[in-house]
């Protein structure tokens, strides 16, 4: 009956149109008025965006049919392309992210790297290196996933027509505006949190869209429990708001500016500051990586996930103690002793419910561990949680403050860092990935399982070239700066430290190097199976309706 | 992919699935792991106990102080009065020596020595390089070469009060004129001054330089300060120019850059940062470099 209709521009689309076009004219304005070609640069990038998608609105209006099925044959109508994007998306920035990481590392070993340009400066590519593999990788990731994942574990339509591609263009949008802010200076110099008042307005724009399709795909699921992948994404989208709100609340010097000034100060920015920025690892590079587990996981070995009741004690324990844990940031600062103490303890209670995820993950493959030795897919994903595992004893441990007056300010934070970032986010990502993309372009299998297996040696040994180095190096650095003499004098100064270093840091520069060139192999993959023209077999995936 | 019967997995496991499913994924009931749980709940006593122990709890205006009665502040307190009873002893005695005496006791000399080696590395290699070798613009420490004198009074003093420091009223202080950039010395009087100032080490001049316009040059307006024959003058800080060691380098454009631009380089008065014995260690330490007179 619908399917007569004639074709009517949405309410969706005219408003958005209408909103976008608005936009830009704003955006014009500011642009002219800006006190800085910098943030004329950023408008005239707001209004260019703006126009480009209300152009992208009106085409493909004239694209699409008149009405888009909810189901097709009592199937569900998969809206899979946003997905795809994210994905692509994810790829490219990847590689952007993991290359400036290894340009910094260079950058550290040899300072002419730093070209004594003021755009190239490792003050400046570092921010452009943790946010572009956090969130700009990362972020992509999760976002491709979870919509993928939420509507499968529904079986429902992702909610929203235009708004779940208003959230991966939106965020891809922010990302370009945070990146290239970075490299002209623009700043408010919060860690992982750098880009400035407008940047961070918009993505709660996008961000609160995210949440809405989310819950909305929800609301319409056809199975009657929510599975646990989206508690896990729901945890995520729903903190990753309450944090950027709270650490970014600032006060813009004028509209016409990018600088603007938190409205905390002293200590109390530095705890609230630390409460987002330990939460965005326990729930941006956490939480919603554990979805990722939850559901690629048992997909992958075909098996059912270990424990039901593991998995929901853990996750409530996982959400409610990390949010405290923050204070372990800024042991022996001026935050007060009892905060340290309650950021110590936290954490320490911490360890199990993190290791929770990492038992449902490993053990999932009870029965089927022998996939292991033929699928390199899996392996990566397993060695993955392997890695959280050691990762998430390791942050415990560092967060006890006798160990932490040795580890912290040293690269052994970095090495930490890593092991989780490269061995748990990035693994768990990759495995996606390969999965993810066969799946979504109606291919069997990706283009090469060899190709796999290179990409996880080549990584695997620049992870533990990494890794080592760091934790040589950082742990050699703190011992440096507390040795005294027989006499009672510090035995090395500052720049002995570095020299003693500068081999770690080659090391360093080299595995991150293999890591690049594996994620290269990975692209070419990926690249190779899109456009295999191998149709999907029938029966293993055959449930999929494409999407429009 | 092999057949891995759920079913029999799951009877190997010897717990069933919770009934749901969801794309083809189930979840089994496994209870939770007994060596999980305890763990968690030991962390958690342990946590418990270390509320009680420490500094935990905010209350309305202050908080529970623990029963060790621990603060971080009085821990760094007592690790700064256990380095200062390390090496109260013998800073008492560097203090109390007059500087030569610390030379010539072994004893004080070799704490001076450690002492000063800590400083240097923390304060004064940054510009004088970790082995006091200096670079452009930055004396060498190690030769016998001084701008300011090289007994341990004066290296003392100039420690103490730096060197055209202006926060310091006792700052070592002279300016050696801007000669170009002010208009004193014409393009041509300056090339030949330099040239001049190069001959006087004996480094080979351009050919056709007007040396004599240079020395007149000279003797009019460079000799006040760095002696009729370059030999330099302590009292203001004025280089010698008749030896193989130069601050700013020997090329002739380099020499004309200095002649053009005059100045002259500055150090921090490190009273007002550094207790007295370690400043007294330092001219000590620097004293003992190699150059010391």
């Amino acid at each position: 009956m619908d399917c007569i209709t004639a074709k009517k521009l949405s309410f969706g689309e005219w408003g958005l149109s209408l909103i976008l076009a608005l936009t830009a004219v704003g955006a014009i304005v500011v642009a002219a008025k800006a006190w800085t070609p910098e943030f004329a640069f950023h408008a005239y990038l707001f209004a260019a965006a703006a126009i480009a998608s209300v152009f992208a609105i009106g085409n493909r209006y004239f694209a699409r049919p008149a009405y888009t099925p909810q189901e097709i044959d009592g199937k569900p109508n998969y809206n899979f392309d946003p997905v795809k994007f994210a994905t692509l998306a994810a790829l490219f920035w990847g590689i952007a992210g993991f290359t400036v990481g290894l340009y910094i590392a260079l950058e550290l070993s040899w300072p002419i790297f730093n070209l004594d340009l003021p755009w190239t400066s490792f003050g400046r590519l570092r921010p452009l290196h943790t946010s572009a593999v956090i969130f700009a990788f990362g972020g992509n990731v999760l976002i491709a996933t979870s919509f993928y994942v939420v509507q499968r574990t529904c079986r429902a339509r992702l909610a929203g027509d235009l708004a779940p591609w208003f959230v991966v263009l939106g965020y891809n949008f922010f990302i370009v505006i945070a990146g290239t802010g970075y490299l002209l200076g623009i700043t408010q110099g919060k860690e992982y949190a750098e880009p400035e008042w407008y940047a961070d307005s918009w993505l709660t724009i996008v961000w609160v869209t995210y949440l809405l399709v989310f819950l909305g795909t929800l609301w319409k699921r056809k199975e009657p429990h929510i599975y646990v992948a989206n508690w896990f994404y729901l945890a995520f989208i729903v903190t990753i708001a309450v944090l950027h709100l709270g650490n970014n609340a600032a006060i813009p010097v004028s509209l016409f500016s990018s600088k603007s000034y938190i409205v905390w100060s002293g200590v109390q920015d530095a705890m609230i500051q630390w409460w987002y920025g330990h939460n965005a690892v326990g729930f941006f590079l956490t939480a919603g990586f554990l979805a990722i587990v939850y559901y690629f996981i048992p997909k992958r070995a075909d098996r059912p996930v270990y424990s039901y009741r593991l998995s929901i004690i853990h996750f409530w324990a996982l959400i409610f103690m990390y949010i405290w844990a923050g204070p372990h940031h800024l042991h022996y600062t001026a935050l007060p002793d009892w905060a340290q103490t309650l950021g110590m303890t936290f954490s320490i209670m911490l360890w199990m419910p993190s290791w929770g995820g990492m038992i449902n993950g490993l053990m999932t493959l009870s029965g089927a561990w022998d996939k292991l030795r033929t699928d390199p897919v899996l392996r990566m994903l397993v060695v993955s949680v392997a890695f959280y595992g050691m990762a998430t004893f390791e942050g415990p441990m560092m967060s006890i403050k006798s160990v932490n007056s040795l580890s912290h300010y040293t690269d052994w934070g970095i090495g930490h860092v890593h092991s989780g970032a490269l061995g748990w986010v990035a693994y768990v990502s990759f495995g996606a990935i390969y999965c993810l993309v066969p799946w979504l372009w109606n291919k069997r299998e990706v283009y090469s399982l060899k190709l796999v297996n290179w990409h996880f040696w080549v990584s695997t040994i620049g992870i533990v070239f990494y890794i080592s180095a760091m934790w040589v190096a950082g742990i050699m650095q703190g011992l440096m700066w507390r040795a005294y003499t027989a006499l009672g004098f510090l035995e090395y100064s500052f720049v002995e430290t570095s020299e003693a270093m500068h081999p770690m840091y080659i090391i360093r520069a080299l595995g991150g190097g293999m890591f690049l060139i594996g994620a290269l192999i990975m692209v070419y993959n990926i690249y190779m199976t899109i456009r295999s023209p191998e149709p999907v077999a029938l029966g293993s995936r055959a449930a999929f309706v494409p999407g429009e | 992919m092999q057949d891995h019967s759920d079913k029999k997995a799951n009877e190997k496991a010897g717990y069933g699935t919770t009934g749901h499913e969801w794309d083809g994924i189930q979840e089994l009931n496994t209870p939770l792991p007994r060596w999980w749980l305890w763990t968690w709940y030991a962390s958690i006593i342990w946590a418990f106990c270390y509320w009680i122990a420490y500094p935990a709890i905010p209350m309305v205006s202050s908080f529970t102080k623990g029963v060790l009665g621990w603060s971080s502040r009085e821990a760094v307190i007592a690790d700064v009065q256990g380095l200062q009873t390390l090496r109260g002893p013998m800073t008492a005695k560097i203090e109390a020596a007059s500087l030569a005496d610390i030379e010539k006791t072994p004893e004080l000399l070799s704490f001076a020595r450690a002492q000063g080696a800590a400083a240097f590395a923390v304060n004064c290699s940054p510009c004088h390089g970790a082995g006091a070798q200096g670079s452009k613009g930055y004396p060498n420490l190690n030769d016998d070469d001084w701008l300011w004198g090289g007994s341990l009074d004066t290296i003392h003093t100039t420690l103490q009060h730096g060197i055209r420091w202006d926060a310091d009223k006792d700052t070592r202080s002279s300016m050696m004129p801007a000669f170009g950039k002010d208009g004193t010395l014409k393009a041509n009087e300056i090339s030949a001054t330099a040239d001049y100032v190069r001959s006087l080490s004996g480094l080979p001049t351009d050919k056709g330089a007007d040396l004599a316009l240079g020395q007149s040059v000279f003797a009019a307006n460079c000799a006040a300060c760095h002696g009729d024959n370059g030999e330099g003058n302590q009292d203001v800080g004025a280089p010698k120019l008749n030896d193989k060691v130069w601050l700013y380098g020997s090329d002739k454009a380099l020499i004309m850059e200095r002649i053009t631009l005059g100045g002259g380089g500055v150090m921090p008065a490190w009273s007002t940062r550094l207790d007295v014995p370690t400043i007294k260690s330092l001219a000590v330490y620097v004293h003992t470099l190699g150059g010391g007179q």
